[in-house]
């Protein structure tokens, strides 16, 4: 893994917002500003989504960004694509060094299988993204615009034979990950509530966004 | 086990069937080089799909064989694997586009070529999803069968041959599954040409209990899965 740090001082940030654990936050990047999702206390999760902000049907693909690396972890110089196969942020700089498109995001239905049932009746991701979408309601988005996501922070290694496991964090206190829109972008973050996995020390913490024109 | 029906799709072609609990679909690649590329839905509410990330991380894996399951959204087995021949279906490697189809292969039209016009992978399978008024904001990642795709220590996806053959995959369906299927040509294949080929698709009779089903026995994620699914019949 290669690390690339950024130039951008977080004082010239035109805009800086901390997301707490378990709380979701939907905003606007437009085309040529750089965004930066900045782990604070480290091994957090942030699961995130893309969405064309003039035309929200066209959204972030695991699918398309997938085929357009043939590359399953993300890092700097990682193109994130739209359902329609057109380049929505490219990825700047990472001082994380890796991030995951195939774990996705916790849902109370998914909690069920992975722990016990009674995990059902838990936060997760999936709430926050609807609860986040629903800031945005005139846009009409709904569950089934949720893909597979962004886990940035995450490291999820597949196996030359095929297995999947979830390792523990390679990101820490102050990693960060930026990338810069190549379209007028809405981003969909859900900074990862979960309580059941050892990867984050059963311990979700904030992390903070900002952005630079 | 019964055949109810038996559909052939020719290569380039899509085709689409509610599977109903107590039957199974079994797929045959009958001359080798087949890519069955599939999206799964609950045909009584389409916003309920197949999830890549929660059938791979549910199962600690990122190939799919006999004693798998594929899983919704809703944290629902919606097939269970129980029978396969091949040994790996791919999750990940994704599809051809209709760029890729131009700049690779070249297109062909339907004025020119009739029925042998070219598609891409893509392209079929959002044809046949938008007869169930399923469309672009609806397609994620498919499971392309008998294909395998192997992830390198870089994390690079790489095609890997294996034999398909007249071989067979037997998905049982643990719930009524829109299964939307387009025969086409995986993405890594390194053929030079533009050459989908056919998949036979039969609807067979299959009543596998939980407790007998290879895929509720791999882990207890699984056997939540499948009460999950059960309780779904309630």
């Amino acid at each position: 893994m290669s690390l690339k740090p950024s130039a951008l001082k977080p004082e010239t940030a035109v805009y800086r917002h901390v997301v707490l654990a378990g709380d979701p936050w939907m905003g606007e990047v437009t085309k040529g500003q750089t965004l930066r999702i900045l782990d604070l206390e480290g091994n957090q999760a942030a699961d995130t989504l893309f969405f064309n902000a003039d035309d929200p049907v066209e959204r972030y693909s695991a699918l398309d960004t997938l085929a357009a690396g043939d590359q399953l972890y993300l890092t700097t110089g990682s193109v994130l694509m739209s359902n329609e196969g057109r380049p929505l942020l490219t990825i700047t700089a990472d001082t994380c060094g890796r991030h995951d498109t195939v774990g996705g995001a916790c849902a109370a239905e998914s909690n069920s299988v992975r722990y016990p049932l009674t995990t059902r009746h838990m936060h997760n991701c999936r709430d926050s993204f609807l609860r986040g979408l629903a800031t945005h309601k005139h846009l009409n988005l709904t569950k089934r615009d949720l893909p597979p996501n962004i886990n940035f922070f995450m490291n999820v290694p597949v196996t030359p034979d095929g297995v999947l496991t979830f390792e523990d964090g390679v990101s820490a206190p102050g990693k960060y990950v930026e990338m810069r829109a190549e379209q007028n972008v809405l981003c969909l973050i859900s900074n990862c509530p979960q309580l059941n996995n050892p990867c984050n020390a059963y311990n979700p913490t904030p992390v903070e966004v900002l952005i630079w024109d | 086990m019964k055949v109810l029906h038996e559909e052939l799709i020719p290569g380039g072609w899509h085709w689409s069937h509610v599977v109903k609990r107590g039957t199974a679909l079994r797929l045959t690649d009958l001359e080798g080089g087949a890519c069955a590329a599939i999206v799964l839905f609950n045909p009584l509410d389409t916003s309920e799909r197949y999830n890549l990330p929660d059938t791979l991380k549910a199962q600690f894996t990122a190939k799919l064989t006999t004693g798998h399951a594929l899983y919704s959204d809703m944290g629902r087995v919606l097939l269970s694997i129980l029978e396969d021949e091949v040994g790996w279906h791919d999750p990940l490697g994704g599809l051809v586009d209709d760029a890729r189809l131009e700049s690779r292969y070249g297109v062909k039209n339907y004025q020119q070529y009739r029925n042998a016009f070219t598609r891409s992978g893509k392209r079929a399978l959002l044809t046949e999803m938008a007869r169930h008024e399923l469309g672009v904001r609806d397609l994620t990642t498919p499971v392309n069968f008998f294909a395998k795709v192997v992830v390198d220590e870089a994390g690079r996806l790489l095609w890997s041959p294996q034999e398909t053959k007249g071989r067979s995959v037997v998905l049982q369906a643990e719930m009524d599954v829109l299964v939307v299927i387009a025969a086409t040509q995986h993405r890594l294949d390194p053929r030079p040409d533009w050459d989908p080929r056919a998949v036979k698709a039969e609807l067979v009779e299959s009543n596998v209990p939980a407790e007998a089903n290879p895929a509720w026995a791999h882990s207890d994620q699984n056997k939540r899965g499948f009460h999950n699914a059960a309780l779904y019949a309630l």
